[in-house]
C-alpha cells in the first residue's frame, strides 16, 4: 500500500474534529434511535467515514481494538496504527470492535464487563449497509416514548440487553450516518 | 486564539473522559472510574465538571456556569472566564441560550430542552460512602442492587425528626437499577432530574463519572407512608415575587432582618425584566 493512504485520511484539525464528532457520539449514545451526520476522517475502504471517524475519535494506545473479518486488511491496520496507535487485538480482549454484523461474529466473545465494574464491556461499532429509523421498536433511558431503528439481529441484541447492567454497546455506522444502541434499551419486535 | 489546546485538555485525556461518558451514558447512575488530571485549580472547585465539559464542548457551543444558582459567584466567574481563554467558546448568563451548563449544585429553574447539556460539580458521587466507607463494599453493595442501607438511613431520618430530614444531595434510584447521588442539588430540583437535556456528573478528586440520559425514570427514595416531598422556603422571592422558585435566605442586618431570593439569579433577573415585583423591589434593597 502507498504511504500515501497510510499517513493521509486523519482528521484536519484534531480538537475540533474530535469534539464535534464526539458531540455525534454522546448524543446518538444518548438517544438510541437518532441518527446523526459524523464526518472528519477519511479511512481507507472498506471502513466507512463514520467507524473510522469514530476510531479516531475515542481510540488510542490505551484501547485494544478488534478488526473483523474483512476489515482486518493490511491497510485498515496501518491506516489505525499510524493515527491511533491503537494495538490491534482478538475479539475477547478487545475494547472496541469493528466489522460487519455477520463478521464480529457471536456477542459471547466479547467482554460485557463484571458486575462490578460493568463499564469494562467491549463497544461494538457495526458497519451496516443502510441505517433507518424504521423497524425495531426501542424504549428506555433516552428515549421519549418509543423509537424505531433497524437493528442487524434482533434476538442477538435482546439478549445483550438481558443481562443489563452487564453488556456490550453498539455504534451502527453506514457511511457517514452513526446511530447507537446502548445495553440499557429494551428491544420489541415490530407488529 | 491562544496558547493552549482546545478547552485547555490534551486529546489523549479527552478521548479517555469522552471513553468514560459513552459507558456512564449506557449504565445510567452507575459510577465510571476515570483518570482524573489535575486541573489549574484545587479539588472542591469544581475539577471533575471542568473537565468533563473540557471533553463535551465544541467550538460552536455557548457556555453557562452557576454556582448554586448564581452566574456572578468566584467559581462561576473564574470556570467561565477559563472556558472562554482555554476553549473561546461563546459565554452567556441565560440558561435559554446556553447549549451547555456547568453547575455547582442547582438545576436551573428554566426548563431545559433537548438541545442542551448539562455538567454537575460532584462532590462524593458515592452515595453509600457515608453509610459504608470502603470502596470495595460499596461496589459490592451496587452491583448486588443491595441499597437496604440507604433506606435504614431514610427510616432513622424519620425516627429521630418524624420526617425525611436529608434536604440536599438527596438519593435517587436511577432506570430502576442505581442508587445515585444527584450530586447537593436541593432536594427541590429532584423532580427535575427527569429532564429533556443529557445529565453528564463529573467527580474529579473521587474520579468518577456517571449520567442520565434524557427522559430516564429517576425515582427519589422514600416510603409509601412518608412520600418524597420537593421542599423550599415557605416564601415568594422579596425581588421578583416568584412562588416556585428555590429560594435563598438572606440575612440584611444585626436586628434579624432577613430577605428570601432566588437562587437562580437568571431566572430572578429575566422575571424581574418582565415587570414582576417581590416584597422589597421598591425599597432598592439590592
Amino acid at each position: 500500500m502507498s504511504a500515501q493512504t497510510q499517513f493521509s485520511g486523519g482528521f484536519d484539525n484534531a480538537p475540533i474534529d474530535a469534539a464535534h464528532a464526539f458531540r455525534a457520539a454522546m448524543t446518538v449514545m444518548a438517544r438510541p434511535g437518532e441518527i446523526r451526520l459524523i464526518s472528519g476522517a477519511q479511512p481507507p475502504a472498506p471502513l466507512s467515514v463514520a467507524a473510522g471517524t469514530l476510531l479516531l475519535t475515542l481510540c488510542d494506545p490505551e484501547t485494544r481494538v478488534h478488526l473483523a473479518g474483512d476489515l482486518d486488511t493490511g491497510t485498515v491496520r496501518q491506516w489505525l496504527t499510524f493515527h491511533t496507535g491503537a494495538p490491534i487485538s482478538e475479539a475477547p480482549e478487545a475494547d472496541f470492535a469493528v466489522g460487519s454484523w455477520q463478521e464480529l461474529g457471536p456477542l459471547s466473545q466479547y467482554r460485557s464487563g463484571t458486575p462490578e465494574y460493568p463499564d469494562r464491556s467491549t463497544t461494538l461499532i457495526v458497519e451496516c449497509d443502510d441505517l433507518q429509523q424504521a423497524g425495531a421498536e426501542l424504549t428506555g433511558p433516552g428515549i421519549k416514548d418509543t423509537a424505531r431503528l433497524s437493528l442487524p439481529n434482533v434476538p442477538a441484541l435482546r439478549a445483550n440487553a438481558a443481562l443489563y447492567p452487564l453488556g456490550c454497546d453498539f455504534f451502527f455506522t453506514s457511511g457517514d450516518r452513526l446511530a447507537a444502541l446502548p445495553r440499557s434499551t429494551q428491544i420489541r419486535v415490530e407488529g | 486564539m491562544n496558547e493552549y489546546n482546545f478547552a485547555y485538555l490534551d486529546e489523549q485525556t479527552k478521548r479517555m473522559i469522552r471513553r468514560a461518558i459513552l459507558k456512564g451514558l449506557a449504565v445510567p447512575g452507575y459510577q465510571v472510574p476515570f483518570a482524573s488530571r489535575e486541573m489549574p485549580m484545587p479539588y472542591g472547585w469544581g475539577t471533575g465538571g471542568v473537565q468533563v465539559s473540557a471533553a463535551t464542548l465544541t467550538p460552536d457551543d455557548t457556555f453557562k456556569v452557576i454556582d448554586q444558582g448564581a452566574d456572578d459567584t468566584t467559581n462561576a466567574v473564574s470556570i467561565r472566564k477559563f472556558f472562554e481563554n482555554t476553549a473561546g467558546v461563546e459565554t452567556t448568563e441565560e440558561t435559554e441560550k446556553a447549549t451547555v451548563i456547568q453547575t455547582r449544585h442547582r438545576i436551573p429553574e428554566a426548563k431545559l430542552t433537548g438541545d442542551q447539556i448539562i455538567v454537575y460539580q460532584v462532590p462524593i458521587p458515592e452515595p453509600l460512602r457515608f453509610l459504608e466507607p470502603r470502596e470495595t463494599e460499596t461496589r459490592k453493595m451496587h452491583s448486588l442492587e443491595e441499597y437496604g442501607l440507604m433506606h435504614v438511613k431514610l427510616y432513622e431520618d424519620i425516627s429521630q425528626h418524624g420526617a425525611i430530614s436529608t434536604s440536599y444531595a438527596y438519593p435517587v434510584k436511577v432506570s430502576e437499577r442505581y442508587v445515585m447521588d444527584p450530586s447537593p442539588i436541593p432536594k427541590f430540583d429532584n423532580p427535575k432530574l427527569e429532564m429533556d437535556a443529557i445529565q453528564l456528573f463529573g467527580a474529579g478528586r473521587e474520579q468518577r463519572i456517571y449520567a442520565v440520559p434524557p427522559h430516564t425514570k429517576v425515582v427519589s427514595l422514600d416510603f409509601e407512608d412518608y412520600p418524597f416531598e420537593a421542599t423550599k422556603a415557605d416564601h415568594p422571592c422579596d425581588l421578583c415575587g416568584a412562588e416556585d422558585s428555590y429560594l435563598d435566605e438572606v440575612i440584611m442586618d444585626d436586628a434579624g432582618n432577613r430577605m428570601f431570593v432566588c437562587s437562580d439569579t437568571d431566572f430572578c433577573r429575566s422575571r424581574r425584566a418582565q415587570g414582576h415585583e417581590g416584597r422589597l423591589s421598591k425599597e432598592g434593597a439590592v
